[in-house]
C-alpha cells in the first residue's frame, strides 16, 4: 500500500473507531433508551422547562414508520455518495485518459522521423 | 440534529428567518455568478453539496450516549467560501424538513443560521487564519471542518436557550443544558468530520489539483504540500 493510501486508510479507520467506541464501551448504558436522537432528547428538555409548550407546527409529511424513515434517509445518503462517487470516477477516469493520450502522441512522435 | 418543527415559538422562528435570509440570498447570487464565470465548477460544487448530504444522514453515537449527525459545511465553505455552502445548507436542510420530517418548516430559519450561515463562516476563518500563519493545508481544513461542525450545535443551543430560558436560572442555565445535551454529543462527531474532510480534501488534491489551485485553496509551486502531506 502506498503511503498515500495508508494514510488514507487511517482516516477512515479513526473515523469508524470514535462511532464504534461509545456503543462498546456502552456509554448509553445509564439511560433507559440508549443512543436515541439529540433532537429527541432536546424536545425533552424544553417539556421539562416549559411543561405547558405545545408545538404549535408539525411536519407536513411524516414517514408513517421507523423503516421508511430510515429508507430515506438511506436514501439521501446514497444520492451523496453516488454524486461524490461520480465526481471521483470521473476525474480519475480523465486523468488516465490524458496520460493515454499523451503517451500515444509521444509514441507517434518518436515514430514519425524513423517512418 | 436540528430543532424540530414546531419547536420554536412563532416570534423567535420569524426572526431567524429574517436573520437567515440576506445570508441565503446572497449566497444564492454568488452561486449564479460562481457557476456563470466557471461553468467547470458545477461538478465540484455538486460534489460539495453531496458531501453535505452524506454526512447529515448520517446519525452516529456519541460519548453521551446519543446520537447525532456531522453537518459537511466544513468543505464547501473552504473550497467556494461561506455563502454559496449557505445555499447548498439550505437545500439540504429543506430536503431533510420535507421528506424526513428531520429538522422543519417553522425551524428552516433557525436551522439555516446555525448549519448554513454561522458553522461555514466561523470554520471558514479559523481555516484562514490557520492558514495565515502557515499551518500546513490539512492541518487548517481540519479545525476549519471541525469548528463549522461544532459551532453549528453551539448556535442551535443558543437558540433553544434564548427560547426556553431555564425558569430558575434563565438563560446561562438553560444554555448549559441544551449545550450538554447538543455540543457535548457533537464533540467526537467534530473530529470525525475533521477527518472525513480531510480525507476528501486529500483526494480532491490530487484528482483535482487544477480546480483547487483556481480556489486558491492549493498554491501553484505547493506541490508537495498536496501530495506528501
Amino acid at each position: 500500500m502506498s503511503r498515500n493510501a495508508r494514510i488514507n486508510t487511517l482516516l477512515l479507520l479513526a473515523v469508524a473507531a470514535l462511532a464504534v467506541l461509545p456503543l462498546v464501551l456502552g456509554l448509553g448504558d445509564h439511560k433507559e433508551e440508549p443512543f436515541t436522537g439529540s433532537d429527541g432528547e432536546a424536545e425533552a428538555a424544553i417539556t421539562e422547562l416549559e411543561p405547558d409548550y405545545e408545538p404549535w407546527f408539525s411536519p407536513l409529511y411524516e414517514p408513517p414508520s421507523g423503516e421508511i424513515e430510515s429508507a430515506l434517509f438511506s436514501l439521501q445518503a446514497a444520492l451523496g455518495a453516488g454524486v461524490l462517487a461520480y465526481y471521483f470516477g470521473l476525474h480519475r477516469g480523465r486523468r488516465q485518459g490524458e496520460e493515454r493520450a499523451k503517451a500515444a502522441t509521444e509514441d507517434s512522435d518518436t515514430a514519425t522521423p524513423a517512418a | 440534529m436540528h430543532i424540530a418543527e414546531g419547536y420554536l415559538p412563532p416570534l423567535h422562528a420569524a426572526a431567524w428567518g429574517v436573520a437567515s435570509a440576506p445570508f441565503v440570498v446572497h449566497g444564492v447570487r454568488a452561486l449564479t455568478r460562481e457557476v456563470k464565470a466557471n461553468p467547470d465548477s458545477t461538478l465540484l460544487l455538486g460534489a460539495s453539496g453531496a458531501f453535505t448530504f452524506v454526512l447529515s444522514a448520517l446519525k452516529i453515537p456519541s460519548v453521551t450516549g446519543s446520537c447525532s449527525h456531522p453537518t459537511g459545511t466544513g468543505l464547501g465553505a473552504i473550497l467556494f467560501r461561506p455563502p454559496i455552502m449557505a445555499v447548498l445548507g439550505t437545500i439540504t436542510l429543506l430536503f431533510q424538513a420535507l421528506l424526513l420530517a428531520h429538522g422543519g418548516l417553522t425551524t428552516l430559519g433557525a436551522n439555516v443560521f446555525s448549519m448554513a450561515v454561522v458553522g461555514p463562516w466561523a470554520g471558514y476563518a479559523v481555516y484562514r487564519l490557520l492558514r495565515r500563519f502557515e499551518v500546513p493545508l490539512m492541518v487548517s481544513v481540519f479545525f476549519g471542518a471541525f469548528v463549522a461542525d461544532l459551532s453549528t450545535y453551539c448556535v442551535t443551543s443558543m437558540q433553544l436557550a434564548l427560547a426556553f430560558p431555564d425558569p430558575g436560572s434563565g438563560v446561562p442555565g438553560a444554555l448549559a443544558k441544551f449545550g450538554g445535551i447538543f455540543a457535548v454529543t457533537q464533540l467526537p462527531l467534530a473530529v470525525s468530520e475533521g477527518l472525513l474532510t480531510v480525507l476528501v480534501m486529500r483526494l480532491l488534491s490530487r484528482s483535482s489539483k487544477g480546480e483547487l489551485t483556481r480556489l486558491g485553496v492549493l498554491v501553484a509551486g505547493e506541490k508537495k504540500e498536496a501530495t506528501v502531506r
